[in-house]
């Protein structure tokens, strides 16, 4: 609610400018009646052509006003929904975008993608009928209940005696509707869950010939949502006809009262005949009132969706140097006793890394200077990449510190922190675009630089083999390049800012071993004074780097050159002689 | 549909909304006889409503009789009777128009419960290469904001138009009775309304139709940024992406505003139309007045009915406007319905039972787009219990041979057979539970761990769960959670790492009982400690069975009975692991490299 009226207090002037012309328009449009009475019961009986032509003429101009009004306060309405849709969209857009990991997660993917769709989708339906319906609906209302209060106090009393039970039901019931719409966009959510479960995993459903048990799956789905729209819509259905139950009573309850106190000579019978034209407006009006509620309800369980999104604050803001860690140490890259835990006591989001409710990192330390290199090595779920997301501060440490050049990760700006790194995450994201624009990625490097890039990543030899070259467009999230060449690619993205610091987390793994140690090479070769950091699962990636950390189930269990870690590191020892010593 | 290349630039094509009509009223059709007695209800509530007031008149009319002849003249208990029949008819219309609206929802949820019943089981059956060409958010935005505008209309509009239709050819027969020449007077309006609803919804149809392709563009575009968001957060981009969905937003809400400005012009001009009948109505009247032809009352009573007459047909263009949007996004439902399905069983296919599992290709080649052949002129072959390894650089061509062993895809050209069969002889169904299957991308759905795991095996017990999971390595990590097996991995695999996901995946592999396996790459990321155990495991569960392998660790197919060195799509060399070693060849120079 807050949110559609913010939205549209930006607009305003034009909202109401266009409730104003809808005004305008609604008056013309009454004023239709009236002339036509005045044609027929006054201008006709006299018999006075001339006059009879002049107000028909009226009559036809004011038809004629009355929709040019009309045509403006729609149109004039639909381009501030426009505007306050625009608006809402956009915010959204920008706040998703921009939310901490563990809100995004907190959220979810796909209720994010149908509060973006659906939600702001029924808030411009609102937005659009409020401004049009609001001015309507009290006119008619607000007229009728004068008009007939002017004529006879008492009498309209009845009629007004009803308006506060109307009142009543409608609150109620827009009152109940409110969470009841609420669980039909949950379920909307889950139906939307289903499908995109399917669409990503349409290979896995096919190849095990799912299909029927896919097809129960989202029927149940599809059968909750469609039963919980369904009770929301009966509930919705009860006001305007009870409204309409009323009201005739009060109207039959009238004629009653007026007959009677007819029969007492206290009222003329002509004054029941005209409560009944305008109790025709009453009605109307109730009703528009009850649709304006209606639609609000439903827009409200949307707009407090999509305000939830907008509320959360910012969840990590620049700590200013005062509030910041100091390192212990030296060290461009710098881990002190870093101890973190994924959902923070939400169990929800903690989901499957329950496994390490405990912590998913446990007294971490480690440092390297630029031109050093460090190796991350370790059994799946370990948290090796986790160290990557603390670092690039996607989640803030709970424990010990994590600098980058001597400072604490906090105190950067986010922009300005992550502007120092190129990274290749564990299944990175290829967007719809060209090959070029999913390399450059926005950063208007020049054509030198890319080239280069695509050279040092191995990615030079597909891409040159392409029609387009580097205008070779990929599909949605890369579909129509091989793993390989998709981690190429991904590489070839994050060498060619030439960063200060270099991730690559788990890159190569889809690559065969020549053409991975071709790109280690090429790195080592061109990327010399930025600080690497490579996680792994091969020993062979990691064995030439600076230092190799060695974890296991969130915790070091082992940190030092290839040589100390094969004295020292029984882990690494084991590993190494696994992965090589097979070779020989 | 934006297919890659022309996102933002679409083409209108031309629309076939009297097609689209007939399919959506071919869904309503399922429930005719309820449509039949909603209208019957709505006629009931519409006379409801009309009589009231008729009975209202007469009270009045008791009253204004006994008020001439002076107070306590007044005829109460006629009074009291009519308004008695006031109150049952008032309570008539409304009980039957609540029965009306509740009774259309529910026939327009449900048609669109079966709607998005249809487009997802159209999805089950759609190549799967559909997939790969179309954004997930835009097949999802047919089926929330698409089929959701089908259900308003049919909810609200449809009972709406046709008692209106009703009332409209009743007034009108009204009024001709009452008097002819006034007809003429507004004669010219109906057809001015019908043509000018005509040559509007000609302009606006394709204003709406591309209203919901830029909503349906603008959503595949958030998903895709959503999905990627980290990375785009890692490269400081946010701003850039805001800024690029600015101007798919603009164009979504500028779409919105071209086609809701233009529809909304109907309504108000319609009713001018109307206004217009009116007004030749009274000038008319008062001129036929003049000259003797009609009476005063003859002109107020043609009046009412004139409003009973041009109320409906306003509605109706107020509604139009709704029909099209409606029509415009059913379209595009009815388009991925009319998607051309994957390749079907042939008449007469067998269904593959008790499968040996003797593999064989024979001259196959393929291309995924017209004139692009992949591979070229493949063949190999798998006796029952071998184990085929596929080797070769990245994008050489070894994904395509699985789709192909699947049949996510038919051969251009040559021929697999599966037990001396050419497998397109076999149902789609049977032929792919024959293969046991863990891809490269591993995928888990929202629900337990004991669901992922039989997700292949419909009936699996506990037991054989446990077992599968003891097998795949994963049972103490399943077990260290706080509800075990039943604790619910959260959405696209929320924090479950790669590595557990890929065990998952291999679990439920080795409870799906075949004898022909398919692993891609499925041992690359998980770390060597557990693959240790993984790969006794995988062993176990390739004991006896035909097993296609792709990996890129040499070492996890020195044990393969026959490799296949591909490469551009052609097999380069094939042999033993020792033959092959021997030639000093390709595979030769790949197996040297890891040492790099």
């Amino acid at each position: 609610m807050k949110l559609i009226a913010r939205s549209m207090g930006r607009y305003g002037r034009a909202v109401a400018l266009c409730m104003f012309i809808k005004l305008l328009a609604t008056l013309s449009e009454l004023m239709l009646p009236y002339i036509l009475e005045h044609i027929i019961d006054g201008v006709a009986p006299r018999g006075d052509l001339p006059l009879a032509v002049f107000w028909g003429l009226l009559m036809f101009a004011a038809a004629l006003l009355c929709r040019q009004l009309n045509v403006a306060a729609n149109r004039s309405g639909v381009r501030n929904a426009h505007n306050v849709s625009y608006d809402i969209r956009q915010e959204l857009f920008q706040k998703t975008a921009n939310l901490s990991g563990a809100q995004f997660d907190s959220f979810g993917l796909p209720s994010l993608i149908s509060r973006m769709t659906s939600d702001s989708y029924n808030v411009q339906s609102a937005v659009q009928q409020l401004q049009t319906l609001c001015v309507r609906a009290p006119m008619l209302l607000i007229g009728g209940v004068a008009v007939t209060l002017a004529m006879d106090a008492s009498l309209a009393l009845v009629l007004v005696a009803m308006l506060p039970v109307l009142v009543l039901v409608v609150l109620a019931v827009s009152a109940r509707g409110l969470p009841m719409y609420r669980r039909v966009q949950q379920r909307l959510d889950e139906v939307v869950r289903v499908m995109r479960e399917n669409i990503t995993g349409i290979r896995v459903v096919k190849a095990l010939s799912k299909a029927q048990y896919e097809k129960r799956r989202f029927q149940q789905a599809n059968d909750a949502m469609a039963d919980s729209d369904i009770a929301a819509g009966t509930v919705m259905a009860i006001p305007s006809p009870f409204m309409q139950l009323c009201l005739n009573g009060g109207l039959t309850l009238v004629v009653l009262i007026g007959a009677r106190r007819v029969n007492a000579g206290t009222l003329e019978p002509g004054v029941i005949l005209a409560f009944l034209t305008y109790f025709n407006m009453i009605a109307m009006g109730v009703m528009g009132l009850s649709r304006i509620f209606m639609t609000m309800s439903r827009a409200m369980a949307s707009a407090d969706r999509i305000d939830q999104v907008l509320q959360t604050q910012p969840g990590q803001r620049a700590l200013p140097l005062s509030q910041a860690k100091v390192p212990a140490g030296g060290g461009f890259l710098r881990f002190e006793h870093v101890g973190f835990s994924y959902g923070e006591g939400d169990g929800s989001a903690a989901g499957f890394a329950g496994e390490e409710r405990e912590k998913a990192l446990c007294d971490i330390s480690f440092s390297l200077e630029r031109g050093e290199s460090l190796g991350i090595i370790g059994p799946t779920g370990c948290g090796k990449s986790t160290v990557v997301s603390l670092l690039m501060r996607f989640y803030d440490a709970q424990e010990g510190g994590v600098f980058v050049d001597g400072r604490d990760v906090r105190t950067y700006e986010k922009d300005e922190l992550r502007r120092k790194f190129g990274v290749c995450f564990q299944n990175d994201m290829v967007f719809q675009d060209t090959l070029r624009a999913n390399v450059d990625f926005g950063r208007g490097l020049g054509e030198a630089a890319l080239r280069a890039a695509v050279e040092d990543a191995q990615a030079a030899e597909y891409i040159d083999a392409l029609d387009a070259g580097l205008d070779h467009r990929a599909d949605i999230k890369g579909a129509n390049l091989s793993g390989g060449q998709k981690q190429r690619l991904l590489v070839a993205r994050a060498l060619a800012g030439k960063p200060e610091i270099l991730i690559l987390d788990d890159s190569s793994s889809a690559l065969d071993y020549k053409t991975d140690a071709a790109m280690r090479k090429a790195v080592a070769r061109g990327y010399g004074d930025c600080a690497l950091i490579m996680v792994a699962q091969r020993v062979s990636s990691v064995m030439g780097m600076t230092r190799i950390l060695v974890m296991d189930n969130g915790r070091c269990a082992g940190y030092g050159t290839h040589q100390e870690l094969l004295n020292t590191c029984p882990a690494y020892r084991e590993t190494y002689r696994l992965q090589m010593g097979e070779m020989t | 549909m934006p297919g890659p290349g022309d996102r933002g630039g679409k083409k209108e094509k031309p629309r076939d909304a009297r097609g689209a009509l007939r399919r959506v009223l071919r869904y309503l059709a399922a429930y005719r006889w309820m449509v039949a007695l909603f209208l019957v209800c709505s006629l009931l509530s519409n006379l409801g409503n009309l009589m009231g007031p008729r009975f209202a008149g007469k009270a009045i009319g008791l009253a204004e009789a006994g008020y001439r002849m002076g107070p306590g003249h007044v005829d109460m208990a006629g009074v009291g009777r009519y308004a008695l029949m006031m109150l049952a008819c008032y309570g008539v219309g409304s009980v039957t128009g609540f029965l009306v609206s509740i009774g259309m929802m529910r026939v327009g949820r449900r048609v669109a419960r079966q709607l998005r019943q249809d487009v997802f089981d159209k999805l089950m059956v759609l190549p799967v290469g559909y997939f790969d060409r179309h954004q997930a958010g835009d097949i999802i935005s047919r089926v929330s904001y698409n089929v959701d505008v089908v259900c308003t209309c049919l909810s609200t509009d449809v009972i709406q138009i046709l008692t209106s239709t009703v009332t409209v050819a009743g007034s009108f027969a009204m009024m001709c009775a009452i008097s002819p020449p006034l007809v003429l007077c507004m004669a010219a309006t109906i057809p001015a309304s019908i043509l000018f609803t005509r040559h509007m919804s000609r302009k606006t149809r394709p204003l709406y139709a591309r209203r919901s392709a830029a909503y349906g563009e603008m959503n595949g575009f958030a998903e895709e940024m959503f999905t990627g968001q980290r990375t785009i957060l890692a490269y400081a981009q946010e701003n850039r992406v805001c800024g690029d969905f600015s101007r798919i937003n603009r164009a979504a809400a500028e779409a919105y505003r071209d086609a809701d400005g233009m529809g909304m012009t109907m309504g108000p001009t319609v009713g001018m139309i109307s206004n217009f009948g009116l007004a030749a109505i009274g000038l008319g009247g008062s001129i036929l007045y003049m000259l003797g032809v009609v009476g005063l009352e003859q002109i107020s009573s043609f009046v009412l009915y004139s409003r009973k007459f041009s109320g409906p047909i306003n509605e109706i263009s107020n509604i139009i406007n709704e029909i099209f949007s409606a029509l415009a996004a059913s379209e595009r439902v009815f388009r991925l319905l009319d998607e051309p399905e994957e390749v079907k069983d042939v008449y007469g296919a067998a269904a593959l039972e008790h499968c040996r599992g003797d593999v064989r290709g024979s001259g196959v080649s393929f291309g995924y787009v017209p004139g692009r052949t992949v591979l070229h002129d493949l063949s190999f072959e798998a006796k029952p219990g071998q184990t085929v390894a596929i080797v070769g650089p990245t994008g050489a061509g070894k994904t395509t041979i699985i789709s192909l062993l699947m049949r996510f895809y038919d051969p251009e050209e040559g021929c697999i057979y599966v037990d001396g069969t050419e497998n397109r002889a076999y149902t789609m169904d049977s032929l792919r539970r024959g293969y046991a299957m863990v891809l490269q991308d591993t995928w888990v759905f929202r629900g337990t761990i004991f669901d992922n795991i039989a997700y292949g095996k419909e009936d699996a017990t506990m037991d054989e769960v446990v077992h599968a999971a003891k097998a795949a390595r994963i049972h103490s990590t399943i077990m260290r959670l706080p509800q075990g097996y039943h604790t619910v991995i959260t959405e696209d695999g929320g924090n479950i790492s790669k590595g557990q996901k890929q065990l998952l995946t291999i679990a439920r592999a080795m409870l799906y009982d075949t004898n022909m396996l398919i692993l891609d790459e499925a041992t690359s990321n998980v770390d060597t400690n557990t693959e240790r155990q993984v790969q006794k495991a995988i062993r176990s569960l390739m004991a006896g069975k035909t097993c296609f392998v792709i990996a890129h660790r040499l070492s996890t197919i020195q044990n393969a009975d026959h490799i296949l060195v591909v490469d551009h799509g052609d097999v380069v060399e094939q042999g033993t692991h020792e033959s092959l070693m021997l030639q000093k060849g390709f595979y030769y120079q790949l197996y040297a490299s890891q040492f790099g």
